[in-house]
């Protein structure tokens, strides 16, 4: 029993302390302990809890590690899996950044703060582009920008709240007529 | 009432953030920086920046600092608890119907519907970062460190880490 709470701490650690690129490209680490590892459970298993992770809203690693570990140890393993995966983290970068703040009034940290500003905004401006190309590749480039257009307008003309114009879309998704069901996978 | 307002900061984010980890930055922004003021956008940015140089998924390191910074370890805690609870409640309950129902077409296509308003999202927040560097470091540096961020992160294979750390490296000598 502790043994195994043991193992799924050092398992979720190492996902966490590798899992550079963040949720997504964590999933290989996740395989290699809880599959080839450990063998908690099977390559069909594994995909299965995978397929259904992404069907869910949040971050992936920490569904997996917490669907994983509640298998494998219980609530207890739940909880221990889903720490060891993020808590060191952010313990880091609550120092790192207190390390930060309390050198904030040294002009070269400022300038720390301000030349890492235009970095964000590439690294925003991919995100966005890599979303417009995913879309593109399901919807079409009219629909994709037609209903980025509309979502813009309500969310920064009209100040709807833009957890509300998601909220709607999902479950529009999930309302919808059967029958446009066959043209949405033939788009696919 | 802080606590309260943690919680439903990062819970909202969370619950309607289909796409992934950084389908939800924009999101998260939206409540810390826009609806609450916890943070400028600057500091938004520098946690960011800090946050995509650490390993693990981004929307947790992103609640486990906020949550420290608003209201220190328990608000670390809420947020955190926020961002990873309810999502992972749902695996658990709903995994037997989802299993049945996980190659359907209306489940699949919840992410897709989602995706150009995500893109819209992040294209305001990226015209946001591009205001606050014209603001505060200038047009001039603004475009070479995004010229240099964006040729390394595009046509090459540096990890992101570095590319944050020329960012810092560049504003600590030329910009302090």
């Amino acid at each position: 029993m502790l043994r195994t709470q043991a193992q799924l701490f050092m398992a979720f650690l190492r996902i966490g302390l590798f899992g550079f690129g963040g949720g997504p490209s964590m999933i290989p680490l996740v395989h290699q302990e809880v599959v080839k590892r450990h063998a908690w459970m099977d390559d069909e298993a594994f995909a299965d809890v995978l397929a259904i992770g992404n069907t869910l809203p949040g971050p992936i690693a920490t569904k997996m590690a917490g669907y994983i570990g509640y298998r494998v140890g219980g609530v207890l393993g739940a909880l221990n899996a889903v720490v060891a995966v993020i808590g060191p983290i952010i313990i880091a970068m609550i120092a790192l950044l207190g390390l930060y703040a309390r050198h904030g009034d040294q002009r070269w940290v400022q300038g720390m703060g301000q030349g890492v500003v235009p970095v964000v905004m590439v690294m925003m401006a991919k995100l966005t582009w890599d979303f417009f190309t995913k879309s593109r590749a399901s919807l079409g480039w009219l629909v994709t920008l037609v209903m980025g257009a509309i979502a813009g307008g309500l969310i920064y003309w009209l100040d709807v709240h833009p957890g509300l114009v998601i909220g709607a879309i999902l479950i529009t998704a999930l309302l919808r007529p059967e029958s446009q069901q066959a043209t949405s996978e033939t788009n696919k | 009432m802080i606590y309260w307002h943690l919680f439903l900061a990062f819970f909202i984010p969370n619950i309607v953030g289909y796409g992934g980890g950084p389908a939800i930055i924009p999101l998260i922004e939206n409540e810390v920086v826009g609806r609450y003021g916890w943070m400028s956008s600057q500091a938004f940015a520098e946690t960011l920046a800090l946050g995509n140089a650490l390993p693990s998924p981004i929307a947790t390191k992103m609640a486990g600092y906020i949550g420290y910074d608003v209201a220190g370890v328990p608000g670390s805690l809420i947020a955190t608890f926020a961002t990873v609870a309810p999502s992972l409640l749902l695996m658990l309950i709903a995994l037997g119907t989802l299993y049945r129902y996980r190659d359907s077409i209306k489940v699949k296509s919840m992410s897709q519907w989602v995706r150009p308003v995500v893109m819209t999202l992040m294209a305001y927040l990226t015209w946001r970062f591009l205001a606050e560097g014209l603001e505060t470091a200038g047009a001039v540096h603004t475009a070479i460190i995004g010229g240099v961020a964006g040729v390394l992160l595009l046509a090459t294979r540096v990890h992101p880490a570095f590319v944050v750390c020329f960012g810092l490296g560049y504003g600590a000598l030329l910009l302090g």
